[in-house]
C-alpha cells in the first residue's frame, strides 16, 4: 500500500490537449463506462477557459474577425502554447506572433499588431502605479537644458508600432462606431499609458516609438531625437511630446546643471 | 512520517477569522452596487491569482474591498495536488499578496492545475494514496510556512475515480489535517456534484465530513449534463442560482458544524448584483436560523439546569 507508484500527471496532460489519445489506463468510472465522456469535462474546462481568457484579452481582435473564427484560432495557440504562470492576465504574450503566422488569418494583415496593441493594453492596466509629472513642472525646464535632460516614464507606458492604422482600429472599435471604414493605406504608432487608473491610447507621430524606447533605455532627449529621426526624417518633435505630456507618460525629469 | 508535528505559528493562529456570515465572490462589475448598498454582506472572496500584477485598477479595488469588509483569498494556482515540487516564484506571488492584504482566511484547493511548467486552469484530480498524501502534506506544509499561518484546503469537484486511489476523500483529507494542522473548506456544491457524478451518497458524505475542522463553506451553481446511459452527469461550473438540494445540504451541514462563513461563488455567466446578494441573503437566513437553534438548545440547557 505504501508503495503506490506517482500518478503520470504529463500523460493526464497530453490526452487532456489531444483527445485522439487514449485514457490513461488508470481512470475509473463508477459504471465501468470507458471514461473519455467524464474526460470531455476537463478537456472543454482547460480549454474553454483559456479560449475564454484570450477572448477577454483580445476582444478587438474577437470583433474584426468575428467569434466562431476566434475561437478556433484561440484553440490552436491554446494547444500549441499553454500558459507559463497561473497568471492569466500574463496570457496570450506570444498571441501576435502566432497570429502573424497562422495561414488563416493571412487575409486581415493588420490583426497581428492590433493583437500586440491590445496586449499591451492589458499590460499596462495591472503595470504599477506612479504619479504623472505634473505640465507645470515640465513647462519649468528650460529649453536649452532639454537636449541633455532624460526622463523616467510611466510604469505602464508601451508603444507598438504597425504599418497599419492600429490606433483608428482601436478607436472604432473601443466607440462601437463600426460604421466608419478606416483606411488602411497608412501605418500608426500606438502610446499605451495608465497614468492613473484609465487607460490612454493616442497615436505618436512617426518615429515616436522609437523616441520612447531611447528614453525608456535611459537615453537623453537629444539621444531620443536622433534615435526617432533615424526611422522617420521628418520627426515631430513637438507633436511627439505633446501626445506624451498629455497622457501622463512622464513621472520625472532629470536636468543636467 | 510519523514524527512529523506541526510548528508553534500554526496552531498560535486560527486559520480563519472570517465571520460566520454570508459573503460573495467579488466581481468588479458589481463595485458600484457593492459602495452603494452591500452593508449586509459578511465578507468578500477574491480570486489570488487575479490581483498579482504591480498595480491598477484590481489593488485600487481591492484596497477598498479591504477597508469595509473582511477579505477571504482563495488560491487557484498553487497546484497543491501536483507531483512536482511547488512553483517556488508563484508561492512568493501567494506570500506577498497576503501579506500586503492579510486576509481574514487563504485557501487553496486539493487538486492540481500546474505540470512541467505549464498551467492548464483548471482543478484536476488525484488518485488518493500514500504516494499523493505525502506530496499533498509536503505542499501545505511548505505554503503555511511561507505564509505563516495555517490554510483550508478545499475538497474538489470529481468525474472520474482512480484505479490507484487507497484512500477515501474524507480519509484522506483527515490525514492531510493531522499532518499539516491545516484547516477544511467544505465545497458543499462540489459534493453534491462528486456525488452525483461518483454515484455515492452526499448525505453519508456531509455526516462523515470532519466538520470541526471546516472554517468555510463554498456554495454554487452547476451546470447539468447526462452520462452514456443518460444519468446526470454533474458540472462544478460555478454558473447559475444554488439549487435546492445543494441548499438541503447546507442545511445538514450546518447542523454538524453550526454557523460558518458560507460564500456564494458564482464566476461565470456573472449575474445582477441584486441576483447575487439574494442568494447571500438566503444563506444568511439559513444561518441565522442555525443560530438560533443553537440559542434555544443553551436556553433548554439552562432551564435544565435551573429544574436539576
Amino acid at each position: 500500500m505504501t508503495t503506490s507508484a506517482d500518478f503520470d500527471q504529463g500523460a493526464f496532460v497530453r490526452t487532456l490537449l489531444d483527445p485522439e489519445l487514449p485514457p490513461p489506463n488508470e481512470l475509473e468510472t463508477p459504471g465501468g463506462f470507458p471514461p473519455e465522456r467524464r474526460l470531455a469535462v476537463y478537456r472543454n474546462n482547460v480549454c474553454v477557459g483559456l479560449v475564454d481568457a484570450l477572448a477577454e484579452r483580445f476582444p478587438i481582435c474577437l470583433q474584426l474577425v468575428g467569434d466562431e473564427f476566434f475561437r478556433a484560432m484561440a484553440q490552436c495557440y491554446v494547444r500549441e502554447r499553454l500558459p507559463r504562470t497561473p497568471m492569466l492576465f500574463e496570457y496570450g504574450d506570444e498571441f501576435a506572433t502566432f497570429v502573424s503566422d497562422f495561414a488563416p488569418a493571412r487575409e486581415l494583415p493588420y490583426l497581428p499588431d492590433v493583437a500586440r496593441l491590445e496586449y499591451a493594453v492589458g499590460q499596462a492596466y495591472h503595470a504599477a502605479d506612479a504619479a504623472p509629472l505634473s505640465l507645470d513642472l515640465i513647462r519649468a525646464v528650460p529649453l536649452d537644458r532639454l537636449e541633455s535632460a532624460t526622463a523616467a516614464l510611466h510604469p505602464s507606458t508601451q508603444v507598438v508600432a504597425s504599418a497599419y492604422p492600429i490606433v483608428s482600429i482601436w478607436r472604432r472599435h473601443m466607440s462601437d462606431d463600426e460604421m466608419t471604414p478606416v483606411e488602411l493605406d497608412h501605418g500608426e504608432e500606438a502610446l499605451v499609458v495608465r497614468p492613473e487608473l484609465a487607460i490612454k491610447v493616442a497615436a505618436l507621430p512617426a518615429g515616436g516609438s522609437a523616441f520612447v524606447d531611447a528614453l525608456r533605455s535611459g537615453g537623453t532627449f537629444g539621444e531620443a531625437v536622433n534615435a526617432a529621426t533615424a526611422v522617420a526624417a521628418d520627426f515631430k518633435l513637438t507633436d511627439c511630446l505633446r501626445e506624451l505630456l498629455l497622457t501622463g507618460a512622464f513621472v520625472a525629469l532629470s536636468v543636467a546643471h | 512520517m510519523g514524527t512529523h508535528s506541526a510548528p508553534e505559528h500554526r496552531r498560535a493562529r486560527a486559520a480563519s477569522s472570517l465571520p460566520a456570515r454570508a459573503g460573495v465572490g467579488f466581481k468588479s462589475v458589481h463595485l458600484a452596487d457593492i459602495e452603494a448598498s452591500a452593508r449586509d454582506i459578511g465578507f468578500f472572496e477574491i480570486h489570488a491569482e487575479n490581483y498579482m500584477g504591480a498595480g491598477g485598477t484590481p489593488h485600487a479595488q481591492l484596497m477598498r474591498l479591504r477597508r469595509d469588509w473582511p477579505l477571504s483569498i482563495h488560491g487557484v494556482g498553487l497546484s497543491v495536488g501536483g507531483a512536482e515540487p511547488l512553483d517556488r516564484e508563484h508561492l512568493r506571488r501567494v506570500k506577498s499578496l497576503v501579506e500586503q492584504y492579510d486576509p481574514a482566511a487563504f485557501s487553496e484547493h486539493l487538486a492540481w492545475s500546474t505540470q512541467g511548467r505549464r498551467f492548464l486552469n483548471d482543478l484536476l484530480p488525484l488518485p488518493y494514496n500514500a504516494t499523493t498524501l505525502a506530496h499533498v502534506v509536503a505542499h501545505v506544509d511548505e505554503i503555511q510556512e511561507a505564509l505563516g499561518r495555517p490554510i483550508l484546503l478545499e475538497n474538489p469537484a470529481a468525474y472520474l475515480l482512480f484505479r490507484s486511489s487507497e484512500y477515501s476523500e474524507i480519509e484522506f483529507l483527515r490525514e492531510v489535517v493531522r499532518r499539516t494542522d491545516c484547516r477544511l473548506l467544505l465545497d458543499v456544491t462540489n459534493v453534491y456534484v462528486s456525488a452525483t457524478n461518483l454515484a455515492y451518497s452526499a448525505e453519508d458524505y456531509i455526516d462523515a465530513f470532519p466538520m470541526s475542522f471546516v472554517e468555510e463553506i463554498h456554495l454554487a451553481g452547476y451546470a447539468e449534463d447526462v452520462d452514456e446511459i443518460g444519468d446526470p452527469l454533474l458540472i462544478d461550473a460555478h454558473c447559475a442560482p444554488i439549487p435546492d438540494a445543494v441548499w438541503r445540504l447546507y442545511d445538514r451541514a450546518l447542523a454538524r458544524r453550526g454557523p460558518v462563513a458560507t460564500l456564494i461563488e458564482w464566476d461565470n455567466d456573472v449575474p445582477s448584483w441584486p441576483t447575487l446578494s439574494a442568494q447571500a441573503t438566503q444563506a444568511e437566513m439559513r444561518l441565522e436560523r442555525r443560530r438560533r437553534a443553537v440559542k434555544d438548545r443553551l436556553r433548554s440547557e439552562a432551564l435544565h439546569d435551573d429544574l436539576g
